[in-house]
């Protein structure tokens, strides 16, 4: 009896945190998966079955191409950049200013990184006037920003620096020994990358990638601010659900949508989780 | 020395080593005989792991030269040094099993896996550690993942093992029981080795030789035992073992302190007053009831005491002797303090 | 041979970074009627009603959200460390939740609760306080963790408390100011957030700072422009200063991602 009485004397403290973790996150995704299967309190599977027709299956089609483009992309790009700013002397002004800008880049940026690009290859973006002035070519022409092209560019403007944040630390914990191992047991740089560094960093990359990956599939806010009309990825989707009441046949269909973007987003980080626990036993 | 002498003899000559207008190396000559195992012994920032990490081709010297088995390898890459290298800590590589990485060295040359995994397997013999073969290194101890490092290092049959300070990182018990087992190994190889370490006890134990180094500078190198009896400078004998350090008087060669006259060490001060530095297990006391000094306190160290007595000046010396016979002694009692014979070495005040 | 790829490197991906921040100041303070230079963009930052709110309402909710997170979180995790270990992982998985669970799911399941937090508290933008404290929650943890795992908290607080120290006076007076490095971290990064944040605001029908910036931007581009740049660079100033202050207390133990505040 004073075991049980002394837990609860010691969770109580934990109430107000769990309270509004409750409220605030527990009760909204649980209204969203109940919510995709109860329509006026009647089970029904309408709402999902929706989810494989026409327009959400293009949506879902776009938003994996977009997210898996931008997640190869940036961890390719952001792993040569964040190798550059590991090489470089570790307490530089240079190197926090670099890694200052990638976080706000990477997490922060949303709606003004919409304007940067409107503001460099819109309609009357800085470079697509000098390319006119130069050239006469009009970049900015067909609207490609809003579509699926222009956000894979800008989404791997922030995609890129996610990569950094997120790899620097695989990099920073290749220790100098395992180099200086390999090379006095006779590896050349091209071995100790091929049998020590690249596996080791494998499950890093991959797992970064995934990142990237749930990241931009669950991005919103630069799609939001670029494409003002349409519904070309799942994001979008929602949105439009949001706003009138019935989208395809369906309504509260945004509940459905909401849960399709769960289960991915989840799944991917799943592996994103497993993956990071075996690197960090390495390189930690 | 009854030993297998396989080894090839290492020659280091004069090397110096800048950085920027710090001399981590001042000069350093060093020769190392086949089979020997000699010991680089010095505080951190002597120049000790610098030596030899530009004999493992780690580190670039900016002058002199490092000759192994009589040829100059100073522009030999690293990679192709034919050197058994064991680090400090974590330079197992994570990923591989205990057995590849023992391989690992023999993958760079480029042997046929059946022969890789046999001399593998027996190197982790060599070193007691077969029932770990599919291992990896996060299940191994500390000391058990040296032991994987030195298998490691010697399964390429280097023509010189360096080992960088490998017991530095592992508790007491196991440091101990650890560097025997290296010496062990070594003495069956019979490779040539350098040893690095700060712990004056462990080089005096495994060491053939010891090259004792302060700022760049080799101070003396020598058998431990002459090491100790017979230091060079003041450094070397303050550096290795304990010391008093008590006022003395030089001439002709000899000194005199204590009441007693013995000789004076080459590298001692060459006549009038300095300081004698005499090892506490030379320290006399005699129970002496109108003895001039006094026992200030006592330690027992298990099979050795510490007694500490004051003198008629004021300062304190410190006698090493066995605890049965320090039983003999309590705080307050009047004794009189001698030295055993043999040399002492005298510094300047 | 390798400085020079290197340099090649670090200039490429310096254009492609910095460009577009330099597009968005051209953008910005270019007249587009006479030609050359203005600052009325920048100005409308201040002179422009609608803008000008919704910029004080983003500070506001800010400072709220950053006082709600200390509040809630550091006792508790203070409390789980010292007298509950058992709920660490609990508290952890809860904290580290909000990034799976991505903004636009978490604005489509609120309806419901915001009818009851508006009933309840009214219709201003700050009830936004509440979902930002648990949208922070991930990086906040992550700094405040990082910092009380590197002071002895049971000695520090047991000498505190033998000395006749109630639990506010220990946690205000002893703690805090040994984790301050973690709390200043956890403080900045979540301004940022909430800051930049529009997924949650727009579709819940509020008017912060992104907000107005995405609606005037359909009429006005140079002003929406300028403002988005003005958050840009504030995130930036505000994360250097952060770097520099916490020089050197990067914890190697809580590595890896702060993702996930989807853009």
């Amino acid at each position: 009896m004073a075991g049980v009485g002394r837990r609860v004397r010691e969770t109580l403290p934990l109430l107000p945190f769990f309270t509004v973790v409750l409220i605030f996150l527990i009760v909204p995704t649980v209204t969203v998966i109940v919510s995709s299967v109860y329509a006026d309190g009647v089970f029904s599977l309408d709402r999902i079955a929706a989810l494989f027709t026409g327009t959400a299956l293009t949506a879902l089609a776009n938003s994996v191409l977009l997210s898996g483009a931008t997640a190869v992309l940036g961890a390719l790009l952001g792993a040569v950049m964040a190798w550059l700013i590991v090489s470089s002397p570790p307490a530089s002004m240079v190197r926090r200013a670099v890694l200052s800008l990638c976080s706000v880049l990477a997490q922060f940026g949303g709606v003004a990184l919409a304007f940067a690009f409107l503001a460099t290859v819109g309609l009357n973006g800085v470079l697509t006037l000098w390319v006119q002035q130069a050239f006469g070519w009009n970049i900015a022409g067909s609207g490609w920003l809003y579509s699926l092209s222009g956000l894979i560019l800008v989404y791997t403007y922030f995609q890129i620096p996610l990569m950094v944040i997120v790899f620097i630390p695989a990099l920073e914990g290749l220790r100098d020994q395992w180099r200086e191992a390999a090379v006095s047991l006779g590896a050349s740089t091209w071995a100790y990358w091929r049998e020590v560094a690249i596996p080791l960093l494998t499950p890093a990359f991959l797992g970064s990638a995934l990142l990237l990956f749930a990241n931009a599939f669950a991005a919103y806010a630069t799609a939001a601010a670029l494409v003002s009309q349409g519904s070309p990825i799942l994001p979008l989707l929602i949105r439009a659900s949001l706003v009138s009441e019935v989208v395809l046949g369906q309504a509260g269909f945004a509940y459905a949508l909401a849960l399709e973007m769960i289960v991915v987003v989840a799944v991917v980080m799943l592996a994103y989780n497993l993956l990071v626990r075996r690197s960090a036993r390495w390189l930690s | 020395m009854s030993r297998n002498a396989s080894g090839v003899a290492v020659e280091l000559s004069d090397l110096t080593r800048l950085y920027g207008s710090t001399k981590a190396l001042d000069g350093l000559t060093l020769h190392i005989e086949p089979g020997e195992l000699v010991a680089l012994l010095g505080p951190s920032g002597c120049g000790k792991t610098t030596a030899l990490r530009i004999l493992a081709g780690l580190d670039e010297a900016t002058s002199g030269t490092v000759s192994v088995g009589g040829v100059d390898v100073s522009g030999v890459p690293a990679s192709k040094r034919d050197m058994g290298m064991v680090f400090q800590a974590y330079s197992l590589f994570p990923h591989l099993t205990v057995l590849d990485n023992v391989a690992f060295g023999l993958k760079m040359r480029g042997k046929a896996k059946q022969d890789r995994t046999s001399r593998a397997a027996d190197m982790l013999d060599l070193v007691g550690l077969t029932a770990h073969t599919h291992k990896y290194a996060s299940e191994l101890s500390g000391g058990q993942q040296q032991r994987v490092a030195l298998a490691r290092a010697l399964a390429i049959q280097p023509r010189v093992l360096l080992l960088d300070e490998p017991l530095s990182a592992l508790d007491a018990k196991v440091r101990t029981q650890l560097r025997d087992e290296i010496r062990r190994v070594q003495l069956e190889v019979g490779t040539t080795t350098l040893f690095v370490t700060h712990d004056q006890e462990e080089a005096l134990a495994v060491a053939d030789r010891v090259g004792v180094m302060s700022q760049g500078r080799l101070e003396q190198l020598a058998a431990p035992a002459e090491l100790y009896a017979n230091p060079a400078t003041p450094f070397v004998a303050d550096f290795v073992g304990l010391n008093n350090k008590v006022p003395a008087q030089v001439s002709g060669g000899r000194a005199v302190l204590l009441g007693v006259s013995v000789p004076a060490l080459a590298g001692s001060v060459s006549s009038g007053a300095g300081l004698a530095m005499v090892r506490p297990e030379s320290v006399t006391l005699t129970a002496d009831r109108a003895g001039t000094s006094s026992v200030s306190s006592a330690s027992f160290l298990g099979a050795i005491s510490r007694v500490t007595v004051a003198m008629p000046d004021g300062s304190l010396i410190n006698a090493q002797m066995a605890s049965s016979v320090a039983r003999a002694f309590a705080p307050g009692d009047p004794v009189t303090v001698g030295i055993e014979p043999g040399g002492v070495l005298v510094v300047a005040t | 041979m390798r400085g020079a790829v290197r340099a090649g490197l670090w200039v490429m991906f310096g254009l492609f970074f910095l460009f577009p921040l330099y597009a968005m100041a051209d953008f910005s303070t270019r007249n587009l009627i006479a030609g050359g230079r203005t600052g009325q963009a920048w100005s409308n930052l201040v002179t422009d009603d609608a803008l000008y709110q919704s910029i004080v309402v983003s500070l506001l909710l800010a400072v709220f959200t950053v006082v709600a997170m200390l509040v809630l979180l550091v006792p508790t995790m203070i409390w789980v460390r010292l007298r509950a270990p058992w709920a660490k992982g609990l508290i952890e998985f809860l904290c580290l939740l909000p990034l799976t669970i991505p903004a636009l799911v978490i604005v489509v399941g609120l309806r419901n609760v915001y009818l009851w937090v508006t009933y309840l508290l009214g219709e201003s933008a700050l009830t936004l306080t509440f979902v930002y404290v648990v949208v922070v929650l991930p990086f906040a943890y992550r700094a405040i963790d990082a910092a009380l795992s590197s002071i002895d908290l049971q000695t520090l607080s047991e000498a505190a408390r033998s000395l006749g120290a109630g639990w506010t006076t220990t946690i205000a007076r002893v703690v805090v100011p040994n984790i301050w490095s973690g709390i200043l971290s956890a403080a900045f990064i979540s301004i940022a957030v909430v800051l930049g944040e529009y997924t949650i605001a727009s579709l819940s029908g509020y008017e912060t700072l992104q907000v107005q910036i995405v609606l005037i931007g359909k009429s006005d581009g140079p002003t929406s422009v300028a403002a988005s740049l003005a958050t840009l660079l504030f995130g930036f100033v505000l994360l250097l200063i952060l770097s520099l202050v916490t020089r050197g207390q990067r914890s190697r133990r809580s590595r890896g991602i702060e993702p996930g505040v989807t853009p």
